[in-house]
């Protein structure tokens, strides 16, 4: 491991960037290699003598492609040779890899891409300005005669060339460009193209290194014992009998609970199991999801905080020809990724070494340096391959970060906190329980004329470090993203919002306030449709004239999918539209319901992300946001009785198998808007369009997740 | 940090091993932190999500839930022993798909889909449901699963080239 991990040294060159410590090379960037003369004009680009180009990419690869779609960008604008590029994760130690518009490093909010457009092509594009000085001045040339292509500069009227790898030295003498022109759209080579994955490969022979996969000299592991309520206090604990058996090495308190470190994951476990806890459970241990239900359902009809007003929607439904409401509920949903969470510390007198998988580096840093005594450029993070985010690994409170720091502060040695599938489902950190109340009243020809939409839900963000930067006004943006920027031409409408507090923490879970708001506002607009006697199509249609991409995706779905054509007998067609992330998102499911069970046969999905830069990620992303989506809308549920979880593992918080997978389609529309989201904005459409295919299937309204048996119930 | 150790031999990816371990061990802890093989992956510890895959004598098994004490004597196959150059046409199938996203289930779908074709050359989306409904992709691989295996299938039909 500790070879893979070396670090290069940090060295200052000309420009005043800093040119980084890569670490982990991914595609095989030797240490010989890294210490060799190389081109490295900034903090994300080093050439090698031997032609080999280094790409730091400062986002945490989980699987959403960033490792092919960042180094992309900048070597559309290099002009390198791509089957040259090696990618390396960036380290947490320099600001040059803080995220453009948050300040710090991380990777979340569908974001990658879309702030990183600008940046990283200017970074290539400044790169090859030097490299074609570099070769100009070799020419005796002038610039202007000068093109770079594939890796080489070309004198054109002589054809003389001069590889990269040949002109480093000479191009590490030039002066950084001041200003750069960017190429048009029309000129890419690369970006657009579909391209294949550069971290596939050691995906597929087990030599990708996760968090868990890290091993350090001297490291020991530990399992933790949380409150099996949330809000629990440690009272007493007793660790002898753990610490007789055989392996286990330590055992003692840290703010989360008791730890227990041990030789090997299996003594870790089995001393945890031997420990005796007393816990003060609190408030918590009362917690049951029927009774939050209730109370929540009871909130939902009194008045809340106004997050958007148009109009005056209490007197225009008051008027309406007809009145229509209705109420959903959707649970606490875990994010389960497939890897665990896990944290390696290395804690020295005067440095902290970390690795893991993390979507939020400097904020794990600064925990980390707080927690252990030491300044943030202290410590250092090394972002493993992420086996699964979805928002999980991007911790609002450096959580499973911060235990590890606790762990080795009190430990002194090389330690692996690791987490069980059983810790990880009952660990908190959820996407909230949400009960939305909606009303709407329709005009004697059909037209919605009033929307009341009430949200009752905890907020994510209230109470955290990110409270004072989004929220405003006691609304928490991503509580009503989705809803309070409804995009159908109603004249009065209004959205609430309730945000009552709790001791369950919640968490950003992929989509966020999308993943509830999209099923509501969706699912109710086919009843409006209903009720209206038109087509769910063509009622949508009718409301989205000031909305044209909404449109324009929708009209794409049904196209593609055959909307309105004769389906099998049983079956039923659904659909639905949403934004998020800044992306459009259209999806048709058709379903099938036999034995209180759902079966997807097929989705269509249309997408609008601006320009794309690799197309076949944007097709897996919409694959993977279906399926995630589908996970959480036929059986997703973390339910509480008693203040415990009743889930543990993937046997009864299931996800989608592959004798499920229904048949995919993604079509991309044609943009030259500006590159959006596409991590995300997947998963937001599928649960209300399956539920409205249940419905065309059925009759049966859903307006409760997951769709189960229960819900499947003709009323 | 004696007590219920027990002396175990074995063959991974084709070279024995001996190891002194407790006998309750399960097979993946061994794999990944006695014998430095991190390929195989832990998700869930109950045999629930197959990311633990590993082929014992050629039949693909959950080395989570598999106490290394009943493999004694046995040929294991890891991902790591699957090829030494990424040859094997299923992994020549999953780049050529682009399978993975973030990776961390694909061992055990491969090892899950190698003992597949072993035992039928050309299966059929059923065969692949079958056999592949226990390993689990919380990235929503499943369709490029598919897609792949019927081209590992095709490129094993002719001689293993493409």
């Amino acid at each position: 491991m500790s070879g893979k991990t070396k670090t290069t040294k940090t060295e200052s060159v000309p420009g005043g960037f800093l040119v980084l410590g890569f670490h982990v090379p991914v595609r095989r960037a030797s240490a010989a290699a890294a210490s060799s003369p190389a081109f490295a004009p900034n903090a994300f680009i080093r050439i090698g003598q031997d032609e080999t180009v280094t790409l730091a990419v400062n986002k945490s690869e989980m699987g959403q492609g960033v490792f092919t779609a960042l180094p992309m960008l900048i070597c559309e604008e290099l002009e390198a040779d791509w089957g040259k590029v090696q990618v390396a994760s960036a380290s947490s130690m320099a600001k040059d890899y803080r995220h453009t518009s948050w300040g710090v490093q991380g990777t979340g909010g569908s974001s990658s891409v879309a702030s990183e457009w600008d940046r990283l092509r200017r970074v290539g594009a400044a790169a090859r300005e030097m490299l074609v000085s570099a070769a100009a001045a070799t020419f005796a040339a002038d610039r202007s005669e000068c093109r770079a292509e594939n890796g080489a500069v070309i004198h054109v009227p002589t054809g003389r060339r001069l590889t990269y790898g040949q002109l480093v030295e000479k191009a590490s003498e030039m002066e950084p460009p001041k200003n750069v022109a960017l190429k048009q759209p029309k000129d890419f080579k690369l970006i657009g193209k579909p391209t294949h994955r550069l971290d596939t490969p050691e995906k597929t022979d087990g030599s990708a290194l996760f968090g868990l996969d890290v091993s350090i000299p001297g490291m020991l592991t530990a399992l933790i014992a949380r409150s099996p309520v949330f809000g629990g206090k440690l009272k007493s604990f007793n660790a002898q009998k753990a610490k007789a058996l055989p392996g286990v090495v330590d055992a003692f308190e840290i703010p989360s609970g008791v730890a227990v470190i041990a030789d090997s994951f299996w003594s870790a476990r089995k001393g945890r199991d031997a420990l005796e806890l007393t816990w003060d459970e609190g408030e918590g241990g009362k917690l049951s999801t029927d009774a939050l239900r209730e109370q929540y359902a009871q909130l939902a009809r009194t008045p809340g905080t106004v997050a958007r007003q148009d109009g005056n929607a209490a007197e225009a439904f008051a008027k309406a020809a007809k009145q229509l409401s209705a109420e959903y509920d959707v649970p606490y949903l875990a994010h389960a990724p497939m890897e665990p969470l896990n944290c390696v510390v290395d804690l020295r007198d005067e440095s902290c070494e970390i690795w893991t998988g993390t979507q939020a580096q400097t904020m794990d840093q600064r925990r980390a340096a707080a927690i252990t005594g030491l300044k943030p450029d202290q410590v250092k993070i090394n972002t493993m391959y992420l086996g699964g985010g979805f928002g999980r690994r991007g911790s609002k409170t450096s959580d499973f970060v911060s235990e590890a720091a606790h762990v080795a502060r009190a430990l002194r040695k090389p330690v692996k906190v690791m987490w069980t599938r059983e810790d990880d489902i009952r660990g908190g950190y959820y996407r909230p329980l949400w009960h939305d109340r909606i009303e709407a009243g329709l005009d004697a020809s059909g037209h919605p004329v009033a929307w009341r939409h009430t949200i009752v839900g905890q907020s994510i963000l209230v109470g955290s470090r990110y409270e004072a930067s989004m929220v405003e006004g006691g609304i928490d943006e991503t509580s009503v993203e989705g809803a309070a920027d409804l995009p159908y031409s109603i004249p009065n409408i209004q959205v609430e919002l309730h945000t009552p507090s709790l001791p369950v923490t919640t968490l950003w879970w992929r989509s966020v306030g999308h993943s509830h708001t999209a099923f509501v506002v969706e699912s109710f607009l086919d009843e409006l449709a209903h009720a209206a006697g038109r087509d769910p199509f063509e009622f949508r249609r009718a409301l989205l004239g000031s909305a044209p991409r909404h449109l324009k995706v929708l009209e794409l779905a049904a196209e593609k999918a055959g909307w309105g054509e004769a389906l099998p007998a049983g079956r039923g067609r659904g659909i639905a539209v949403h934004k998020s992330f800044d992306s459009y998102v259209a999806q048709v499911a058709e379903v099938s319901v036999a034995d209180g069970k759902v079966k997807v046969h097929r989705v269509v999905c249309a997408v609008d992300c601006g320009m794309t830069v690799n197309p076949d990620t944007v097709a897996a992303q919409m694959e993977s946001g279906i399926v995630f989506g589908l996970s959480a809308a036929l059986y997703g549920a973390i339910t509480l009785k008693d203040g415990r979880v009743e889930q543990s593992n993937f046997k009864n918080y299931p996800i989608l198998r592959m004798g499920e997978m229904p048949e995919v389609q993604v079509h991309i529309v044609p943009s030259r808007e500006e590159p959006s989201g596409i991590g995300e904005p997947g998963v937001p459409p599928i649960a209300p369009a399956v539920a409205n295919a249940v419905f065309m299937a059925t009759g049966v309204r859903i307006r409760r997740l997951p769709i189960n048996a229960e819900v499947l119930k003709k009323p | 940090m004696a007590g219920n150790l027990v002396t175990i031999n074995f063959s991974v990816n084709r070279r024995n091993y001996t190891v002194d371990v407790a006998a309750d061990t399960p097979l993946l802890w061994v794999l990944r932190e006695r014998l430095g093989l991190t390929g195989t992956k832990y998700g869930c510890g109950i045999a629930q999500c197959g990311a633990c895959t590993v082929l014992v004598d050629g039949a693909a098994i959950r080395s989570c839930v598999t106490p290394v004490s009943s493999v004694v004597g046995k040929e294991i196959t890891t991902i790591e022993g699957l090829s030494a150059d990424r040859s094997h046409p299923l992994q020549k199938a999953w780049i050529d798909e682009d399978v993975p996203q973030c990776g961390y289930c694909q061992s055990g779908q491969i090892m899950a889909a190698a003992a597949l074709l072993a035992r039928k050359k050309e299966p059929s989306d059923a065969d692949i449901d079958a056999a592949m409904s226990g390993i689990l992709c919380r990235c929503g691989t499943y369709q490029r699963i598919r897609r792949a295996i019927h081209r590992a299938a095709a490129i094993s039909g002719k001689g293993g080239t493409t």
